[in-house]
């Protein structure tokens, strides 16, 4: 499928989403609560075929916290970017991915360790790169003066 | 600061608990591996990392685009050259610059001396940690003479920075195209050595041959990319789903195996070696003229918007995610480090096969510590 079709199944599937053709692929920005039935759809439907998680990318954007989801087909080679984003900083949370993709568990052990995002019914949810005594250091607020030298 | 995680020595289900690492020979590096061992077989494989974590993640939103370039080096160091140019094309694509031919083939044909140098240390390494240890020197020789043309041409052997964006550094060095002709008429003739030193061996075919198979339904769903992935019949070779640079206008052979044992996923890479000699062939005679470099501003700055590039590296697919604001620092930069991914599956694949076997596994999985951690 090329972008404007993949933009018009997704919305078919998920109509309460935002869907665009972004510069390089299809983009959807998906409310965090339907995002695991959204992707689930995706990766068992026989047109789409979503087969393989390429990256899950945790990012602050200053008031919102949010993830971004790289999906592709190896049958079909198509991409989609699948989006969420959440306002709440304190305790943000969204539904975790390893029930359908197995490489999830990793991507999003990472995504928890450097930004603080929750997945609810991830597996073994713990901190991968550094202890417990470390803040979340991706987040925009993050403060450290002894680790990081501003200039 | 809280108690670090001592593992138990004996756990609930009377397995013994060791550690493998941070500090052991076959690990290639600062890796931690906590067995869980019934006897000599391994139930339970937990990496711990972050040993040489440096957050370069965060360092990157601090620092300007061209800085960012020297970072990525220091991820997979022994595929620098691809690194550098997946940031290269990221920007190069952001800014919608027009990049001649010659900077194109350049690019391809050291991405495909460093594919050659990192797979001849594999080769090496691979060998040692099996016990044959002629490998590490004969390997660690054919590598040197890769080294050498890099040290003519970029200046330094190994943490290079030869890309920038818009083109290169310098220009090719006038020995260059020569170097790199006696190289490949040199180890056209020593690879065959390496079939007959390792690939034939019958003691490293018992401990290779069925060992830690991967399916290829479990190897899509672990995302697994590389030589590990195609060994396991996963299509999913960058340079030629996605080509760039100047991959489109070469021909070459996806190695794919249908096994996915720990042999097939050094075989690939035997192979694809010589893959990398033919695309060397077909393009050192045939370097066009023009500039090794396009003017780019001196502070670049990336128009506003979400940028993604990747490109296959000698371990598998890295991809480069960078959020612009605008500014001359990026608000967010991602790496999709393929050895982050593919050390996911080690614990899948060494279940029930004997501690020595894990050796083997994760040697076979081609990790390099510093591109895990980041």
């Amino acid at each position: 499928m090329n972008k404007p079709e993949l933009i018009q199944f997704v919305k078919t599937l998920a109509p309460d989403c935002e869907a665009k053709e972004g510069k390089q692929y299809a983009e959807a920005l998906v409310p965090g609560e339907s995002l695991h039935d959204l992707a689930g759809k995706l990766k068992e439907n026989e047109e789409s075929l979503f087969d393989f998680l390429v990256c899950i990318t945790g990012v602050d954007y200053g008031k919102e916290l949010g993830c971004i989801y790289q999906l592709r087909s190896t049958k079909y080679s198509h991409n989609l970017i699948l989006k969420v984003k959440t306002s709440d900083r304190e305790n943000p949370n969204f539904d975790s991915l390893t029930d359908l993709w197995k490489s999830a568990d990793f991507l999003e052990r990472e995504v928890y360790d450097l930004l603080g995002i929750k997945f609810n019914n991830h597996p073994d949810l713990r901190r991968l790169f550094l202890d417990n005594s470390w803040g979340f250091p991706l987040r925009k607020d993050y403060v450290d003066d002894v680790n990081i030298v501003t200039k | 600061m809280e108690e670090p995680v001592i593992a138990k020595a004996i756990n609930e289900e009377e397995e013994y608990v060791i550690n493998m690492g941070p500090q052991h020979p076959s690990t290639h590096g600062v890796l931690r591996l906590v067995v869980s061992l019934k006897g000599e077989i391994v139930k339970n494989v937990e990496p711990h990392l972050g040993y040489i974590h440096r957050g370069i993640e965060k360092m990157c939103e601090s620092i300007t685009y061209p800085q960012i370039i020297h970072l990525t080096d220091r991820m997979d160091y022994l595929s620098a050259h691809i690194n550098n140019e997946a940031v290269c094309l990221a920007v190069e694509k952001a800014t919608e610059t027009e990049i001649p031919d010659r900077i194109k083939v350049i690019r391809t044909i050291m991405a495909e001396l460093t594919r050659i140098q990192s797979h001849q240390l594999f080769w090496a390494s691979f060998g040692m940690d099996l016990g044959g240890l002629t490998c590490f020197f004969y390997g660690l020789r054919d590598r040197e003479k890769v080294l050498d043309i890099w040290e003519e041409t970029c200046g330094s052997r190994m943490l290079v920075s030869y890309n920038c964006p818009g083109g290169l550094m310098f220009d090719l060095h006038p020995n260059f195209q020569k170097s790199v002709k006696d190289f490949i008429k040199y180890f056209r003739k020593k690879l065959p050595e390496y079939d007959q030193l390792l690939t034939g061996n019958v003691i490293f075919r018992e401990r290779t041959v069925g060992i830690g198979k991967l399916s290829l339904e479990d190897a899509i769903s672990y995302g697994i990319t590389g030589p590990t992935g195609r060994a396991s019949g996963f299509s999913c070779d960058v340079r030629k789903h996605e080509p760039y640079s100047a991959y489109d206008r070469v021909k070459f052979n996806e190695i794919l195996f249908s096994e996915g044992d720990t042999f097939h996923r050094y075989y690939s890479r035997i192979l694809e070696m010589k893959e990398s000699m033919d695309i060397l062939e077909q393009l050192i005679d045939n370097i066009p003229e023009g500039p090794f470099a396009v003017k780019m501003k001196p502070i670049i700055k990336l128009p506003e918007g979400e940028y993604y590039q990747r490109v296959e590296t000698a371990r598998g697919e890295l991809g480069v995610y960078i959020l612009s604001d605008g500014n001359k620092n990026p608000l967010r930069v991602k790496f999709r480090s393929p050895n982050f991914v593919n050390l996911g599956v080690l614990n899948h694949i060494s279940k029930n096969f004997k501690i020595a076997d894990l050796v083997a596994i994760s040697g076979s999985l081609d990790l390099i510590i510093p591109d895990i951690d980041r």
